[in-house]
């Protein structure tokens, strides 16, 4: 590993922006987060860039390292070519407020659309519920979740066709799976994924699944379940007969 | 510090602050899916060498029609117009192939390689409008489901063929005895590829299990979702395989028609 390395940083705010590349002397272990922190505190005090816990879990370092979304706590400098500079961009489909750090309000007030958790009455007395570990399984893996929005950001349909209005994008998607599939909920939320939610835009690029740090299967275990649960309610005539059959 | 201008949203087609190759895959993918429907529309309008000895091409089978010892129902239909070019692939094969263009896994495929939407992933698009899968005709994927009941016939279809495969006729006595040669076992190949493909289907997996909420109450469906999960992490390679091998076992059985190959028989 070389003793320097180079970073192209996006620096402004939305009316005006620029790369601007800083050369910062780099170790063994270094990740592009540790190198921000060192630009920021050794040559520009002005950068803006959101970060917690620095272990891959509160989602907030997120940005385009080399036009990749990734965390940069995640990304180590080890695994990048540092023979040219390595570029850091803000995540590209919210707002940019300065520097590296966006607006991504956006997403709480998606959030608050969904429609909540609704589960059955309690099975016992005491106001509990029996459940099976094998029915929890799946919703599990959704769990896992840390809210980086990188799926929501490398996402086509927001990122590059601004569906913002007709669309709630991958992470939103894997947390009406993790509802749905959800054995005790009794919610029905088809109607709302096939129209509000804009579960018919995705196209099943699984971009989504290849930038998730927490590795969830959000387009083979989220998704794609979900668009067939909204086949089965909308678009097979044979499922929908059977229905009207057992009614 | 050096200062270069930039704008924070991509502005065209394949632009990109990616430094990797990203363009490989979708360029793969696009060889290689060309390369498979330019060959299998050629062979499907070929209309022979589809059969030899007791092996009959995929491409082909079911033989509905035709004027081999494996047609169904005889030769070519009265009912077929006679303006239009006959080949008994036309009856049978929009069926896997409407599998697989249907498929969850080639839709993300294709859409990046052939309709660059998007490229790649961060990789800025030809187009700026996009209706997904809301409208005709993506809409129609929809119905991948249907395609899957008809693959899982053709999966038991060709299975047969396999059977039928190992029962070889002596030209000289026209006896039938049982045996095996390299195109049995290319045969069966194919087979257990269509069927590592077909059974980790997504809609499958959905259909037998997946549907439920609360699957622990029924074993039987929990089994069969486990399993069809198991194939469904394997469905990317499953494809490419069976793509790939479905090919090759038309191409050894016009070959070894033609006489170009020898089928070399193990016992």
């Amino acid at each position: 590993m070389s003793d320097k390395a180079s970073f192209k940083i996006l620096r402004g705010t939305k009316q005006e922006v620029k790369f601007e590349q800083y050369e910062t002397p780099v170790s063994e272990g270094m990740v592009v987060l540790d190198a921000v922190h060192q630009i920021q505190a050794e040559q520009a005090p002005d950068l803006a860039c959101r970060w917690n816990c620095k272990a891959g879990k509160c989602g907030s370092c997120s940005a385009e390292i080399n036009g990749i979304p990734r965390l940069m706590c995640m990304t180590r400098l080890a695994d990048l070519p540092l023979h040219k500079p390595v570029s850091v961009e803000p995540i590209k489909a919210f707002p940019l407020i300065k520097d590296l750090a966006t607006d991504v309000s956006w997403n709480f007030h998606v959030k608050k659309k969904i429609k909540p958790f609704k589960p059955r009455p309690p099975d016992t007395a005491d106001g509990t519920w029996r459940i099976w570990q094998e029915d929890i399984d799946r919703v599990q893996e959704f769990r896992k979740c840390i809210e980086c929005f990188l799926c929501q950001d490398v996402c086509h349909v927001l990122r590059e066709h601004q569906k913002h209005d007709e669309f709630i994008g991958p992470r939103f998607l894997v947390h009406v799976a993790g509802l749905e599939m959800h054995p005790l909920d009794t919610e029905d939320r088809l109607e709302e994924l096939k129209k509000a939610y804009g579960i018919g835009f995705c196209n099943i690029t699984k971009c989504c699944t290849t930038v998730c740090p927490e590795e969830i299967a959000i387009t083979d275990n989220a998704i794609i379940p979900l668009k067939e649960r909204v086949v089965d309610q909308f678009y097979d005539p044979l499922a929908m007969l059977l229905r009207k059959l057992k009614k | 510090m050096e200062s270069t201008n930039a704008t924070i949203k991509q502005s065209g087609f394949g632009q990109t602050m990616r430094s990797d190759t990203w363009w490989v895959q979708p360029l793969a993918v696009f060889a290689g899916l060309s390369t498979f429907i330019i060959y299998s529309t050629w062979a499907a309008f070929q209309g022979n060498h589809y059969t030899f000895g007791p092996y009959l091409s995929p491409f082909y089978s079911p033989e509905l029609f035709g004027n081999s010892g494996h047609s169904w129902f005889g030769p070519k239909p009265s009912f077929w117009p006679s303006v239009l070019p006959w080949s008994p692939a036309f009856l049978i094969l929009w069926a896997p192939a409407g599998f697989r263009l249907t498929c969850y896994y080639y839709r993300g495929a294709y859409y990046k390689a052939f309709w660059a939407d998007p490229p790649a992933c961060a990789v800025g698009e030809p187009r700026k409008s996009f209706w997904g899968e809301n409208s005709f005709p993506l809409i129609m994927q929809n119905l991948h489901r249907y395609f899957l009941y008809l693959a899982l016939v053709f999966i038991v279809l060709l299975a047969h063929d396999v059977w039928k495969a190992l029962w070889f006729v002596d030209p000289a006595t026209g006896n039938v005895s049982f045996g095996m040669g390299v195109g049995t076992l290319v045969l069966a190949v194919n087979v257990i590829l269509l069927g590592g493909y077909t059974l980790g289907c997504h809609s499958l997996r959905h259909l037998v299990g997946g549907m439920m909420d609360q699957i622990s109450r029924s074993p039987t469906r929990k089994c069969a979702y486990s399993c069809v999960g198991c194939l469904n992490k394997k469905h990317m390679r499953f494809a490419w395989l069976s793509l790939f091998w479905v090919g090759f076992s038309d191409v050894y059985v016009r070959l070894c028609s033609m006489g170009v190959w020898t089928d070399w028989r193990i016992f």
